[in-house]
């Protein structure tokens, strides 16, 4: 871990020390802060919780959201669920996974989007629905997942 | 003066553009020199028509829907500032037939207030449920929203009156109001509306609920995947405890009620109450055992009220109106209304809420326009990922949460989703057990491995293998999860598999007769 994350990890972990049931807020804002929760940070998350490190282990692994290696420059979240399904969801999968030449929860090799799978965005009436980063599309058509592909390469 | 505009700031409507057109649209009137105003509205729910831009003219507001960016400069010279023809005109928003059909209680003031705004929540009825429960005694509050009949929206159906009750009977030092905002059924966005549409009715809710059984703290556990909504919320929030309507001092009360958001992080089965509660207190969302019933011993240990998002949002309108004003609504056991939500394969999806009773025919059809791709509409999931696959035969079945439980099926959090005849059942049927493979809290074992079983069995049922065999098998292993596991999640996978199966036994490779095994 770089001095820098340890640094930004100490000052997230005396925000949320003394709040009740902290650890979600805590491992929300060092993943906010640094894309991911590096696991050399469990023990001094547990020292200050008072927590084991496999209890921090057992929290972060527990939730899909929680990553522990750096994504990619964005993040491709493709809804699998029963609604996008009926749009013709799973053609689209198949399709934004052949052009990136990569499965769920990988990057790309350029370093420009990591894809994960989601399971209902709540946009359900305008499927079928992508989200790129903290952005939700909805009614996306091949071309449509496309140009958010190519949007997303070529910015930073 | 300036020309009100209503460009929608609701999720859906700007996963459509609803934000570029705003632009669009703000940058045009300068150019041409309209003195108009912008308001970011919630969304009416007529989702098919979003981005949905109305204009306040003397006879009201009117619709010109779905506008495209490109569409903004021709409606500026088609006049829409003053209601001007235009392909994308609907005349009056309110004269629509989507909406004028529909009976909205909870849903009153969504897409048509500013949501964050606490004058236009104010003006708009906002906060009257919250004076009049301010000069009642808790179990006078209790007793008006058990009469209401209220059962919980989530999709439990529990009376939230006798829930309520529970809590207010507990001697505690602590006690606590939570809000179940993680959504997650596929097919709903109810909850999201409502957060972003008009945050301070379920703010609200939650304060009435405070008083009504003591507890001085209350927290929204809402999903990760609704970024808007907690930024919506938390506007809301801060301006409410500003102006006294949250915080120490209630409306100068001496009362006192904190309210928080808190971030879920991507769980399906943290949907489920007790699972909530541990990823509350920090935890993995392991299902608790019951009893204790959380209203006993719930967050941290205290008495803990956990109600769904639209139950607590109903509650300001049964106060304010009286329990009578909303029984009066709906059939049967099932009394007011439901927030229906309708989508996947539907024309006109979108929000509709009505009383208990219309049938999902005149929903799917009068509402929703047949499906969207033109095909029949072969088979609804009612309820989310753990609802019944209904075929076309059931379409008559009336809303109602018993009229739903005579044919094997759920209601739940009020959401449809259409597929048209290129469905494949069996495929949705093994959906249904990954979907429960992957949200598995993994504590009792029908769910945690018969789910993997079941996308095992289910493999070699599609791909021919010995159908009758393998289906006999399904059934033994939907007996076992049905029956012995610890919460909804593994307990109700069957219902989507064998609705799947019994009503579409030929997707299966097998003949109807031999499906009953």
């Amino acid at each position: 871990m770089k001095a820098r994350s340890t640094q930004n990890i100490e000052h997230h972990i005396d925000r949320y020390r003394a709040v009740e049931g902290g650890l979600l807020p805590l491992l929300h804002a060092i993943q906010d802060d640094l894309g991911y929760i590096p696991q050399d940070s469990y023990a001094i998350i547990g020292k200050a919780l008072n927590l084991s490190v496999a209890e921090v282990h057992g929290v972060v692994s527990f939730y899909h959201h929680f990553r522990t290696s750096a994504p990619g420059r964005h993040i491709l979240q493709l809804c699998r669920a029963e609604s996008c399904q009926a749009m013709g969801a799973t053609a689209l999968e198949h399709e934004a996974k052949s052009c990136l030449g990569i499965d769920f929860h990988q990057t790309t090799a350029d370093g420009a989007i990591t894809l994960e799978p989601v399971y209902c965005l709540g946009n359900c009436s305008l499927s079928p629905s992508v989200m790129l980063d903290e952005q939700v599309h909805g009614r996306v058509t091949s071309e449509k997942l496309n140009a958010l592909i190519q949007a997303a390469r070529s910015s930073e | 003066m300036s020309i009100k505009v209503y460009i929608p700031r609701d999720s859906a409507a700007c996963s459509v553009g609803a934000d570029q057109v705003a632009m669009h649209i703000a940058v045009e009137a300068a150019r041409r020199g309209a003195d108009i105003q912008i308001i970011r509205n919630g969304s009416r729910g007529m989702h098919w028509l979003e981005p949905l831009v109305e204009v306040e003219t003397t006879a009201g507001r009117i619709a010109y829907g779905p506008v495209r960016p490109e569409d903004v400069s021709e409606l500026f010279d088609c006049n829409f500032l003053y209601g001007g023809q235009h392909h994308l005109l609907h005349g009056l928003t309110e004269a629509l037939p989507w909406l004028q059909q529909q009976e909205r209680l909870t849903f009153a003031r969504v897409g048509i207030t500013d949501p964050v705004s606490l004058q236009d929540y104010i003006a708009h009825d906002g906060y009257r449920g919250l004076r009049r429960a301010l000069e009642m005694a808790p179990e006078a509050i209790v007793q008006e929203v058990t009469d209401s009949g209220l059962r919980g929206r989530g999709g439990a159906a529990f009376p939230t009156g006798i829930k309520w009750k529970t809590v207010l009977g507990c001697e505690a030092d602590q006690k606590y109001i939570v809000c179940n905002a993680d959504e997650g059924d596929s097919g709903t966005f109810s909850d999201r509306m409502v957060m972003e549409g008009d945050p301070y009715v379920l703010i609200e809710g939650m304060t009435i609920a405070a008083l009504a059984v003591g507890a001085t703290k209350g927290y929204i556990y809402l999903r990760s995947e609704y970024p808007d909504a907690l930024i919506t919320l938390n506007d809301a929030i801060d301006r409410a405890n500003s102006a006294g309507y949250l915080g120490n001092d209630i409306l100068g009360s001496g009362r006192q009620f904190q309210l928080e958001v808190r971030r879920a992080a991507g769980a399906y089965v943290c949907g489920e109450e007790t699972s909530l509660l541990e990823s509350l207190e920090g935890k993995r969302g392991l299902v608790r055992f019951k009893p204790p019933l959380p209203a006993i011993e719930g967050l941290f240990g205290k008495p803990t009220v956990v109600n769904n998002v639209i139950s607590l949002a109903s509650v300001p309108i049964i106060l304010d109106k009286g329990a009578a004003y909303y029984r009066d609504y709906g059939m049967g056991r099932s009394r007011g209304t439901l927030p229906i939500q309708l989508a996947g394969n539907i024309k006109h999806g979108g929000l509709i809420e009505k009383a208990f009773g219309i049938t999902l025919r005149e929903l799917l059809y009068d509402f929703g326009g047949g499906s969207a791709s033109g095909r029949p509409i072969r088979a609804v999931q009612v309820g989310g990922p753990l609802g019944s696959y209904l075929p076309e035969s059931q379409f008559d079945t009336p809303l109602d949460y018993e009229k739903f439980s005579e044919i094997w099926a759920v209601l739940g959090h009020g959401g449809i989703v259409a597929f048209d005849d290129t469905v494949d059942m069996a495929k949705m049927a093994r959906y249904a057990f990954e979907f429960c493979a992957i949200e598995s809290c993994g504590k009792c074992t029908p769910c945690r491995i018969g789910s993997t079983r079941g996308v095992e069995v289910m493999d070699k049922i599609i791909a021919g293998k010995q159908p009758v065999k393998h289906i006999e098998l399904v059934r033994d292993l939907s007996d076992t999860m049905l029956n012995g596991s610890l919460c909804a999640l593994g307990g109700m996978t069957p219902y989507p598999v064998l609705s799947a199966l019994n009503h579409f036994p030929e997707d299966f490779g097998i003949e109807a007769a031999q499906s009953a095994a």
